[in-house]
């Protein structure tokens, strides 16, 4: 069990990587806004990873508000995006 | 039993996460780069979810996964939409090789007017499969 533990959170520290790319790289605003919701998805899979090695359910609270913080800032980012704010590509 | 299951959950998760994370790097432009990263990374938090509800096996603790899992099927979409008419508000570029933009002879930039059917000459004479930007 510790090995599958150990690989899926080398496999999702690896997206996490590939995520960064595409946030660094990202020729738009929005791109790096999709990039940064694949990262907190990524981290609610790690912290539910987390918790069963760990054996603490109270990580899955990190989890909701990991998730709920997500999706305020996409929310927040394509509101600032559609009044047209200053914007740096 | 349970452990095999909770193993196949979890590393099923993390690689839709992985794919979702090369779906994101290698597409082309952000409306394909969305569509890998909302399907697959909310179906691999909700597995790794799933797993860490078999794990517990508490009721207080299946019912916070199933909580996690029910937000984020919820507002994945909500969040995509929403970043996706931003983007193309703000003008990002389609692939070079879309066939159809269904909403660039009716949609006006400026005043953020849709209209519909055939209200614009253009429309009315638009030919199936082509973007005409003319």
């Amino acid at each position: 069990m510790s090995n599958v533990i150990l690989l899926s959170l080398a496999v999702m520290s690896l997206a996490l990587c590939l995520a960064f790319v595409r946030l660094f790289r990202g020729p738009s605003l929005p791109d790096r806004v999709v990039a940064l919701e694949l990262f907190s998805s990524i981290l609610v899979g790690i912290i539910g990873v987390v918790a069963i090695a760990t054996d603490v359910p109270s990580l899955l609270d990190v989890a909701i508000v990991m998730a709920l913080m997500a999706f305020m800032a996409a929310i927040g980012f394509a509101r600032f995006l559609e009044r047209g704010g200053p914007r740096d590509d | 039993m349970i452990e095999f299951l909770k193993g196949g959950l979890i590393l099923a998760g993390s690689i839709f996460m992985f794919l979702a994370a090369l779906g994101v790097v290698r597409l082309p432009d952000l409306l394909t780069r969305m569509h890998a990263t909302t399907k697959a990374a909310t179906l691999g938090a909700t597995l790794i979810m799933l797993a860490v509800a078999l794990h517990f096996a508490q009721v207080a603790v299946v019912a916070r996964a199933f909580g996690v899992i029910l937000f984020i099927m919820m507002t994945a979409p909500v969040a995509a939409h929403v970043i996706g008419r931003a983007g193309y508000f703000v003008g990002s570029r389609l692939w070079e090789g879309t066939l159809k933009d269904e909403l660039k002879p009716n949609y006006d930039p400026l005043t953020h007017e849709l209209k519909s059917g055939r209200e614009t000459e253009r429309n009315a004479r638009r030919e199936p499969g082509g973007t005409d930007d003319s």
